[in-house]
């Protein structure tokens, strides 16, 4: 993406509600686009491990992404969230070495796919455990309360259905809520949790139903609404980033694609996907950009060629590095170097 | 003796801690105005009111918090209020803190006190000791002082370590243990060395924790009968001193390993399975192991003396040694 377009004044408040909304669908079309090569790859066996998109999804974790600026606020992204770590500033070359297992990587080989974080950036790398990075995230804004940096700093973390069941998701929300910090949960209800659906997870009318509980500011939308998400999910930043604590957003979409790219998600019912909430964002998006004249056809048409362009060095760079080597890596597990591996 | 305690020794590197160090913060349940279930940190709220924090009961968030804050470069210490809770934060301090520099290259140093071990009447869920499980796991440095000196220099050095730290401090010895002073006048020993704390030449009993007490008196005890029995306090169970485990051994010709833990796997058995791997050759018996009895941890006094090794059943283990 063009550095104007990824500048960081964007997430403060100095950029134009259109410009915001452009940088966000591009960021959209970016992920489509290399989550499809992605998984391309994958079914040819030129991935080894699993493959985790994130298709009808794209506008709520864009949005997240967007509102937030690189080396400054923290977001932790989770399984499908490809076009908010694009829309927040991560390097494509981070997700095609993860992928494609080039020691140049940001774990080196050691982990793979989504697990993948540049902490120092603002970027946690999110374990399998879902619901585990919320508390990781408010640590982080607790460090730099502690610090007296916090001013104008927001962490967010997105999580899904699935991760709302989880204790652990449970005590982050009330441990950030007691702290007051400036956390924003975006809990995207892709109503499938691998093949688990909404009425075996919860029980309450909307997930939303659960801020009362936290004492803190809840919101739904549309998830497959880009418009509209953007303008909630900007809403809940700014309420965060001026001081009013956590926030929990709930997005409703559908997953348009399996758990992983292993399954064909053949459990979701074709009424659902003919429902309102399995329209695909990205259409959607689409449609209101050009309708609203933020976007031309031929500016689109652009863009998803340069977005296939980036996609195709970025693989083809990954392809050409190595690969780890179990006897260069030093297979050092403690960052102390008085520690000998005893 | 003197008058500091074992828990002092904690209250003041705490104290040391927060002073010298900006980076450092507390966090757990009731440390702040009360001070901790233990008092360890009784009094540091007013002097530090910004780095003493009390925390929700949510021993996941906690260790989570930890990591993140760590991750900003803090260096956080989080009282568990009984190691025994830690077991709702298992999954943060093993797949979260333990695995971050590894997958990350970016260090993930936390210290989590664990108020470990039984006491009178504490019963299956405020006695347990955690080491063995938690030494299972990579990346994770696990600490059991043994005397007021190492209480202290041991969380000292604990905050310095850029790794996560899981410190076991024996709540059995917070009142009993005295020292004359915080500091025993020589240069602590660093981080995953034992220490032979009596010297013998019939067999080596290796210890840690309150443990290296019951041995001790042991010792005494088979003294009185003509044995000279060779102590070492392990200190750090991970790292483990092999070395200083086998030289040991090579003085003594014979191992027993005792351990307050539940008896299945855990340190007692790694002692004994490197010191037969590596010094087979040097045993003139069969090293033998020594833990608790292989249930929870017992409410009533009688039951839990008889649960646990202690001077009596050392001494028995090592009589059954000598003779094998």
């Amino acid at each position: 993406m063009p550095e104007l377009e990824r500048d960081s004044k964007a997430a403060i408040g100095a950029e134009t509600w259109e410009s915001q909304l452009r940088r966000t669908f591009r960021a959209m079309v970016v992920a489509r686009t290399l989550e499809s090569k992605l998984s391309s790859l994958y079914k040819a066996g030129k991935i080894v491990g699993g493959v985790y998109i994130g298709p009808g999804q794209e506008a709520i974790s864009a949005s997240i992404g967007s509102c937030l600026s690189w080396d400054h606020d923290i977001f932790s992204a989770l399984i499908r969230d490809q076009a908010g770590r694009t829309a927040f500033g991560e390097p494509m070359l981070d997700a095609t070495r993860s992928y494609l297992g080039s020691v140049k990587g940001p774990s080196r080989g050691r982990d793979g796919n989504i697990h993948r974080g540049r902490p120092h950036n603002g970027l946690p790398a999110m374990i399998s455990h879902l619901g585990a990075m919320v508390s990781v995230v408010a640590g982080m804004l607790l460090a730099r309360r502690i610090k007296g940096c916090l001013d104008g700093v927001v962490g967010a973390a997105s999580v899904g259905d699935g991760a709302s069941s989880t204790g652990s998701f449970h005590e982050a929300m009330n441990t950030a809520a007691v702290e007051k910090l400036p956390l924003v949960v975006v809990l995207t209800n892709n109503q499938f949790a691998y093949s688990t659906p909404t009425d075996r997870q919860f029980a309450c009318k909307s997930l939303v139903d659960r801020a009362v509980g936290y004492g803190v500011p809840g919101y739904e939308v549309d998830g497959t609404d880009l418009s509209a998400t953007l303008r909630v999910i900007s809403e809940a930043v700014s309420n965060a980033r001026e001081g009013g604590g956590p926030q929990l957003v709930v997005a409703n979409a559908l997953r348009l694609s399996g758990h992983g790219e292993h399954d064909d998600a053949s459990y979701v019912p074709e009424e659902l996907r003919n429902s309102p909430v399995g329209r695909d964002c990205m259409e959607v998006a689409e449609q209101q950009l050009l309708s609203t004249g933020l976007i031309t056809d031929a500016e689109l048409l652009e863009w998803k060629k340069e977005a296939a362009e980036e996609v195709q060095a970025a693989v083809a760079q990954a392809q050409k590095e190595p690969a780890p080597d179990p006897f260069a890596d030093d297979w050092a597990v403690y960052a102390s170097t008085e520690i000998a591996p005893v | 003796m003197g008058e500091i305690t074992y828990i002092d020794a904690i209250r003041e590197a705490q104290h040391d801690l927060l002073s010298s160090d900006e980076r450092v913060f507390i966090y757990g349940q009731d440390v702040g105005d009360f001070g901790g279930a233990f008092k360890a940190t009784q009094g540091l709220k007013k002097l530090f009111p910004d780095r003493v924090l009390d925390s929700p009961i949510s021993e996941d968030a906690m260790i989570g918090l930890a990591v993140g804050a760590a991750l900003e470069g803090m260096r956080p210490i989080i009282e568990m209020q009984f190691a025994d809770f830690s077991s709702v934060g298992f999954n943060q301090i093993v797949n979260q803190a333990a695995t971050q520099f590894y997958r990350t290259g970016v260090p993930s140093p936390i210290t989590v006190r664990l108020p470990s071990g039984g006491t009178p009447g504490s019963g299956p869920f405020h006695s347990q000791m955690m080491e063995s499980v938690y030494a299972y796991y990579p990346g994770l440095v696990i600490l059991t002082p043994a005397t007021v000196a190492d209480a202290y220099s041991m969380l000292i050095e604990s905050v310095a370590l850029d790794d996560p730290v899981l410190y076991l401090e024996h709540k059995f010895l917070y009142r009993w243990l005295k020292a004359d002073q915080l500091k025993d006048g020589k240069d602590p020993l660093p981080i995953g060395h034992a220490r032979v704390v009596r010297a013998g030449k019939h067999a080596t009993v290796v210890a840690y924790s309150a443990m290296v007490h019951e041995a001790l008196r042991a010792a005494d005890l088979l003294a009185l009968e003509g044995w000279e029995i060779e102590v070492v306090d392990l200190r750090s169970v991970k790292p483990l001193d092999t070395d200083t485990v086998i030289a040991s051994v090579a003085r003594t010709g014979r191992l027993l390993a005792v351990g307050e833990a539940f008896p299945w796997g855990g340190v007692t058995a790694e002692v004994v399975s490197r010191v037969t791997s590596d010094g087979f050759h040097l045993l003139d018996a069969p090293p033998q192991r020594l833990n608790s009895r292989d249930t929870p941890v017992p409410y009533h006094p009688n039951l839990w003396e008889a649960h646990r090794p202690t001077l009596e059943s050392i001494a028995a283990a090592i009589r059954n040694l000598l003779q094998l």
